[in-house]
Formats: C-alpha cells, structure tokens, sequence
C-alpha cells in the first residue's frame, strides 16, 4: 500500500491534487515535515505560485537538500517539475539543477495565447512506466505561462508553437509540466501508474 | 470547451453536484459555476459546495460570482478550484484584478466580460454591461469593450470570457464579429459565449473567430446538444478537441 507524501508548498490549489489522490484510495498526508516526506513510499511537489515562491519555500523549510537526497518514486507537478531544472526565469531563480536548462516564458507568438491553457497530447520520446497504457488520444490539461527545454531526459514533450518538456525523469525523480489531478482518466492513470513504481 | 451552470443559491446542492458529474462524465473540457445572484445583491456566496464539487470533478472547474476580495478568492481556490472569475466588481474595482494576479497568477485570473453592440451616432460600438446578472440593475458601464480588453490584460488577467449579450439565450450562433474585434487585442486565452443553438455554431466560432473555447450553458442543459455528439462533430470538422 502507498503511503503518500505530498509537500506542502503553499498557496491554494493543493486541495485538487489531495482530492484526486483521494479519488484513487490512496491517503495522503500533506506536509513539509522532512521525517513525513522520508518515510512514505511516493512524494508528490505540486508547484503553486511562481518558481521562485515555491523555492524560497522550501529553502525556509529546509527542504531542498534533503529532497535531493530521497530514493523514492518522486513526482513534481507543473512548477513543482520546473523546479528540477538548473534555473527558472520566472523570478529568476536558482532551483535544484537535476536537469540541464532554463526554465524560461513561452514566447509571444501569433495565435498562441499566454499563458497556455487547455488539453493537449502528448509526444512520448522514451518509453516509461509513468506512461503505461498512454495512447496517442489521451489528452492531459495544462495552464501555464513557463516551460522548461527538451533534453535527454525528457520522456515525453507537447508542441505549443514548440515541444516543451511535459515529462520528464532523473533517476526516482519524476516531472510532469500538466496537471494530472485535472485531466480526467488520463490524469487518475498517470497517478496510478506514479503510484505503482517502486 | 467550457460548460457554464448558472444557479441562484436556494438551488439544492445536490442538483448542482448531479448535473456536474453529469458534464464530467459526457466529457466536458472545464466548468464555470456561476452564482448569478452574488453581484447584484452586494453580498457573497455560501461556498460549503466547492469543497464537494472539487471532490467529485477530475477536470478544471472556474467558480463565479461576487468575488471581491483576495480573501474571496482565497477561499474558493484553497476548496480546490482552478480558477475564480470576476465581472462587476473588476468594473468596480479594476485593480482588483491586479491584487488577485499577483497572489494567485494570472492564470487563476479569468475576467468576465458582457458586452453589448450599440448604436451611437450610427456607429457601431462594443459596450462593457454591469450588474447583468439582474435585469433590473443591469446598465451599460459606458465603458468601451475593446478599451476593457486591453486594461484588464494589463493588470494581469490570465483569461477573457467574453459574453456577447445580444446572442445570449438567442441560439442564432455566437456574435463572430465581436469576437473577432476582440481576438485581434487578445493575448491571453478567449473564451467565447452567448449565443450556441447548433453544432455548427462551434465550428464556426473555433474556426472564424480564432477562440480558445467555447462556452455554452442552455444547449447543454436542456438535452438540445449533447457533448459527446458534439465533439464527434467538431472532430469530423477537423477542430482539435479533447475525445
């Protein structure tokens, strides 16, 4: 049985994520205590507000070393996946630096509003078990006005007037730039399939 | 695709919740629950059901009405939804709009905008409506559309509804050139309402007006279009949609 950890980043919207954990049977326990965060066998970082926001968050509560160190399946979502990168232009931040690249704002281009919202598929780079069972209809909700570059770890990217990174891995470290907990059955899967590594 | 459920709040939450689970299930891309009473009457709304629906819903949802306050807005996003959505009291209250986006980000930001086509010295102007949600008290703002558009993108709106009220409840199909005037300006997401009768009636909107999403409310709710149908169409019609 998972024992889930998901990191109280502040902000508002963490209650969709605890509801749609909460939807699959799974409890979970929302916290920034480091001893909590260790002993669950799944984290969870959902990112809330800005980069820079949420980092200066977990730097006061001393939270970005001991992260850095965890062997378990870990996931961050949205800014919480951007925050693995070596940097991000929204506040200009430096943040874990478990991936190559700069976070930076998507460009102005013509009939491509910003921020990015809505439902998009996406383009799988490396099979992973993050994205059992994923088929090329399977469309995921995004809102977000940052994305981070393509590299080699990159598992799969959504083209919005470019390819962005949308998941991405390090070792047990896990990011998705979309919202699983708002993207219907496509984003209750991708949390099973989170919950189900070891 | 948005999905708009309008209520006054003596409806019984249990309506409002069947009829949400009802839209999730058919496959609609987001909801807006607005509380059509909550400006007009210069009060706020009871939100215990936001909790619920939040519990129940797997897509984004927008709540609606009488938001007035970073406080207002706190609440509603920290009971687990995506955005919040302000109309009159931004009219009121433009800077509001500037509070909110720099607590929340201005993709939790969505400004709704009714806007009306009048006549003035035989030219045509777009106008910003206030307090619509009662039409006793609804009364042009003497605010330009377009000039709105602008101001509210500039102080940190994330999103436009644009409710074109001549078309509202009409069913003769969204107002094309109105959206069009305003998707010129627009930056950030638009989201085009007032006016579906028919399945072509969003192809037309998705293909001629360049919108982002369509919200309808009265073709849904009575039975008239069906959501699944309706995305099988705009598939057929070659509009990107969600299954």
């Amino acid at each position: 049985m998972s024992k889930l950890a998901i990191i109280d980043s502040g902000g508002a919207n963490i209650a969709s994520l605890r509801y749609a954990v909460e939807r699959l049977g799974i409890d979970a326990v929302l916290t920034t205590d480091i001893n909590v965060i260790r002993n669950a066998t799944h984290v969870i970082l959902p990112g809330v507000g800005s980069a820079a926001d949420c980092m200066s968050r977990l730097q006061r509560a001393d939270l970005v070393e001991p992260i850095l160190k965890l062997q378990q399946p870990f996931l961050g979502v949205c800014v919480g996946m951007q925050l693995l990168f070596d940097s991000s232009e929204e506040g200009n931040v430096d943040c874990f630096g478990l991936l190559p690249g700069r976070v930076q704002r998507i460009p102005d281009r013509k009939g491509l509003p910003v921020p990015h919202m809505g439902w998009n598929t996406l383009e799988v780079k490396q099979s992973t078990p993050l994205l059992n069972n994923f088929t090329v209809e399977d469309y995921v909700y995004y809102v977000h006005s940052f994305c981070a570059p393509v590299s080699n770890e990159t598992l799969a990217t959504t083209s919005y007037g470019a390819p962005f990174s949308a998941v991405v891995q390090h070792n047990n470290i896990f990011g998705v730039q979309f919202h699983p907990e708002r993207s219907a059955k496509v984003g209750a899967k991708l949390l099973m399939n989170f919950l189900k590594l070891s | 695709m948005v999905k708009g459920i309008r209520f006054r709040d003596h409806v019984v939450v249990g309506d409002i919740i069947e009829l949400a689970t009802r839209y999730r299930d058919e496959g609609a891309d987001e909801l807006v629950f607005y509380d059509i009473t909550a400006s007009p009457d210069g009060r706020t709304v009871d939100r215990s059901w936001i909790t619920r629906i939040a519990r129940i819903l797997d897509i984004p949802f927008c709540v609606a009405g009488g938001i007035r306050s970073v406080a207002d807005a706190e609440q509603i996003l920290g009971e687990g939804a995506e955005k919040i959505s302000i109309n009159s009291p931004a009219l009121s209250d433009p800077d509001l709009i500037n509070r909110l986006s720099e607590r929340f980000g201005s993709q939790c930001v969505v400004v709704g905008i009714d806007s009306q086509t009048i006549n003035i010295d035989d030219q045509r102007e777009f106008h910003v409506y206030q307090f619509t949600g009662d039409p006793t008290r609804s009364r042009d703002s003497a605010r330009r559309t377009l000039d709105w558009v602008n101001e509210v993108q500039q102080r940190g709106a994330g999103e436009i509804v644009l409710n074109c009220m001549a078309s509202d409840g009409v069913k003769k199909g969204y107002d094309i050139t109105q959206l069009n005037a305003v998707r010129t300006i627009c930056k950030v997401p638009l989201i085009a309402s007032g006016g579906a009768g028919k399945p072509e009636h969003f192809t037309e909107v998705f293909n001629t007006a360049q919108v982002d999403g369509a919200l309808a409310a009265s073709v849904f709710h009575s039975g008239n279009i069906l959501i699944p149908d309706l995305k099988q169409f705009l598939r057929d019609q070659h509009v990107e949609i969600r299954p």
